[in-house]
């Protein structure tokens, strides 16, 4: 895996891969001493021009853990800020001698740009871009469905998520983790359906590989065939809202929310995720976000595992420039 | 005329060169006219510079009706001068400068000078476009009639870049231009609908998490314009159309007897949507690229006539400006130096038009458009010479090294094209020769009429 920049990078075989070597790096997470010598005298550069304290906090974690070397750039404070070019920072990268380097950058397609124009050699990690993807929260996303419906830690090592029905629901025109839980689940043999309001879905969503609704209560009825066995509520924006794409909060929450009522409708085996951070009272009630189906506190401690393991695949697997 | 002894020749015999792709002749081009249509190989003129033309297609130059010269304000990006040379050696022997420049072509001081750059580079025959608005802010009139009459003879009014919005400001714009046979040139593209839009929205745009530029924004305009062009009884030129929806409207509006003109882009003609999935913003311009279906409309629109001329929309760009995120880069395509040979690729080799249908859309029909009278003529006896020779079976590889534009934004850079423009004549100068830039046309050997 020389970079990862969108969900569709990874074959099945290499999603799975990827989601058993994430099952080693967290059983070494229960550790006393976390710090494996994987990336020793390697550096992971995160560069960050978009502001996200998780998502950097995550990947901190994953690259310390490896024993990498670790900086961080934030835009705030630094040159970026300063009208630098995106070009002349990456150069700069390149000089210091990064071996990977995780970006989130408010520009669709910014890690494509790095990863391909020649400026750096580096391999490039997708943290977000845009309104693109952010493939490594579909990783995690997959990894705690795989364990939520194969049974637990370890359990389903080895195994896809064909059959499994997960419904994603909320701002899917301006989300990057729809894109690439999308294609993910996709790829691992999951049935997506989305479901947002007709405003909140990008025109040319049909040629998407899910299904698409616009009735959250149907869709969770299972009305596509089979009742999911995961819902994941989308974070929405509420400065959406003076752009017209819905009237009020409280109408988008009575019709799109994710609400105690609304989980009661699920087979007793289903599980909540939420990509985080959460609106609470908007896409999730406070019943739901902290009810026995949330898996949300979950994901962000699989988050670091399953970063772990790209960034190994990336810098040290057998595949790895 | 006052030629000094040792002057090179005045009269240029072009031998066994190809009209419009018919049988070879003669072609003797003498004081800025074209003095003799004669059997190949027959003319004979002492002291006459003389051309190897056979095999070659003879046209009238070509006529580029929208052209970026970014000078007054973005001399790094392009001149008159570098503009200049990019379009002789594309084969045109007139270019239409868009006002967009900083300071805005919106004063008859402005397009003045434009003008008079054009002329002491004397590369072609350059031809200042005017803002229709004051500063392109699509608030109030520029002083239309003061452009019309400066030295530069303003006919084409486009706020090009930005569209004429405001209905009641647009109608007004039509209504008066019509004093002086003017014309208002829209770039249509309405606004609220196409707020931060990056390409075209589709399911390319969706996947790539782009915000769209639709269609219907295109389309909405270009029908209200055609209402209120018929409304008032004003001519209206659509740039740079660019969907199946625009062309339909157009041949719509023909139809029903609306003075309109419509263009298309060489871009438009031959590349889809398909190729922003490497978010190279190479491929960023302004309307978008689309889908092959609209390619193919576009294609069959200038074939059947509804679209009227093939311009460049000829746009440089400093290399920081798109040496970036795609985002952050400008939008625009360079253009002049490849025109033609796409026009090859997209329309004459498909079978859509002959060489007579390639001098029609590239010399005559926006000539005719723009008001300039000496170009886009027949190559007969008596009329202009400015000539263009194009060797219709060379192919060669696009290197954007080599262009005279300063822009090296072109998305053909790599792809192998059909024809080469072998030699260009502005007013019986050739100013390219061999496919390179030869000398510009004096300022002082201009025909008596002053072109």
């Amino acid at each position: 895996m020389r970079h990862l920049l969108s969900a569709a990078d990874l074959s099945r075989e290499q999603a799975v891969h990827l989601l058993d070597v994430a099952e080693q790096m967290a059983a070494t997470q229960q550790r006393e001493i976390k710090k494996l010598p994987a990336l020793r005298g390697r550096t992971v550069v995160n560069l960050f021009f978009e502001d996200s304290t998780r998502t950097r906090t995550s990947f901190e974690a994953a690259a310390k853990r490896l024993s990498a070397d670790v900086i961080t750039f934030s835009a705030k404070g630094s040159s970026v800020s300063k009208g630098e070019s995106l070009k002349d920072t990456a150069m700069t990268l390149e000089a210091i001698g990064a071996d990977a380097v995780v970006v989130r950058h408010s520009a669709s397609g910014a890690p494509h740009r790095l990863a391909t124009s020649g400026w750096i050699r580096a391999g490039v990690l997708n943290a977000g871009d845009g309104t693109h993807e952010h493939p490594t929260q579909a990783l995690l996303d997959a990894f705690t469905l795989r364990r939520a419906l194969r049974g637990g830690a370890g359990a389903g090592t080895g195994t896809d998520l064909a059959g499994a029905r997960v419904v994603v629901v909320g701002d899917v025109l301006h989300s990057r983790v729809a894109r690439s839980n999308v294609l993910l689940l996709h790829t691992l043999g999951a049935r997506v359906t989305l479901v947002a309001p007709p405003t909140l879905l990008p025109v040319g969503v049909g040629a998407w590989p899910c299904e698409v609704a616009t009735d959250l209560d149907a869709a969770l009825a299972g009305s596509g065939g089979a009742r999911p066995d995961a819902v994941m509520a989308l974070r929405v924006q509420l400065e959406r809202m003076d752009a017209a794409y819905f009237p009020s909060a409280r109408e988008y929450s009575r019709r799109y929310g994710v609400d105690g009522r609304r989980l009661a409708l699920l087979p007793d085996h289903a599980v909540l995720l939420h990509p985080g951070p959460m609106n609470r009272g908007l896409e999730i009630s406070a019943d739901a976000a902290d009810g026995v189906r949330s898996r949300i506190v979950e994901q962000v401690a699989n988050g670091v595992a399953t970063r772990m393991a790209a960034l190994y695949l990336m810098l040290a697997g057998e595949d790895a420039a | 005329m006052t030629a000094a002894p040792d002057a090179p020749p005045t009269a240029t015999v072009l031998q066994g060169v190809r009209p419009l792709g018919a049988d070879p002749v003669d072609l003797v081009l003498d004081g800025g006219v074209v003095t003799e249509v004669a059997a190949p190989g027959s003319a004979a003129r002492d002291g006459a510079r003389v051309v190897d033309g056979r095999g070659l297609v003879a046209l009238p130059g070509l006529v580029d009706l929208h052209t970026h010269l970014r000078e007054p304000g973005r001399e790094d990006a392009e001149t008159v001068e570098t503009g200049s040379r990019a379009a002789a050696l594309g084969g045109f022997t007139a270019v239409h400068a868009m006002a967009n420049t900083a300071p805005v072509a919106d004063t008859a001081g402005v397009v003045e000078q434009v003008w008079r750059l054009g002329r002491a580079a004397g590369w072609t025959d350059v031809r200042p476009v005017g803002a229709v608005t004051v500063g392109l802010d699509g608030e109030r009139l520029a002083e239309l009639g003061a452009m019309a009459d400066s030295a530069a003879a303003v006919r084409v009014f486009s706020d090009d870049g930005r569209c004429v919005h405001d209905a009641v400001l647009m109608r007004r714009a039509l209504e008066y231009v019509r004093a002086f046979d003017g014309v208002v040139a829209q770039h249509a593209q309405e606004p609220r609908l196409t707020e931060g839009a990056q390409m075209h929205e589709g399911e390319v745009s969706a996947v790539l998490g782009l915000r769209g530029w639709p269609a219907v924004a295109e389309e909405a305009v270009i029908a209200r314009d055609m209402l209120l062009a018929d409304h008032v009884g004003s001519r209206l030129h659509v740039c740079h159309l660019s969907t199946a929806g625009s062309v339909e409207l157009v041949r719509w509006g023909k139809a029903r007897g609306i003075a309109v003109t419509a263009e298309v882009t060489p871009h438009h003609l031959l590349l889809t949507d398909e190729l922003v999935r490497g978010y190279d913003p190479v491929y960023k311009v302004n309307p978008p690229l689309r889908t092959a279906a609209d390619v193919e409309a576009l294609r069959e629109g200038v074939a059947d006539g509804t679209i009227d001329v093939v311009a460049t929309d000829h746009a440089p760009h400093a290399v920081e400006d798109k040496d970036c995120e795609w985002a952050a880069a400008a939008m625009g395509m360079t253009g002049l130096e490849t025109a033609l040979s796409v026009v090859v690729a997209a329309l004459v080799e498909p079978g859509h038009l002959d060489w007579a249908g390639v001098a029609r859309v590239m010399s005559a029909a926006p000539a005719t458009i723009g008001r300039v009278e000496h170009q886009g003529r027949p190559l007969a006896v008596g009329e202009p010479a400015n000539v263009v020779l194009v060797d219709p079976g060379a192919r060669r590889v696009v290197e954007v090294a080599a262009h005279a534009s300063r822009g090296r934004n072109s998305p053909f850079a790599g792809l192998e094209l059909p024809g080469r423009v072998v030699a260009t004549v502005l007013g019986g100068h050739p100013v390219v020769l061999d496919g390179a830039l030869a000398s510009p046309r004096p300022d002082a050997g201009r025909h008596p009429g002053g072109w």
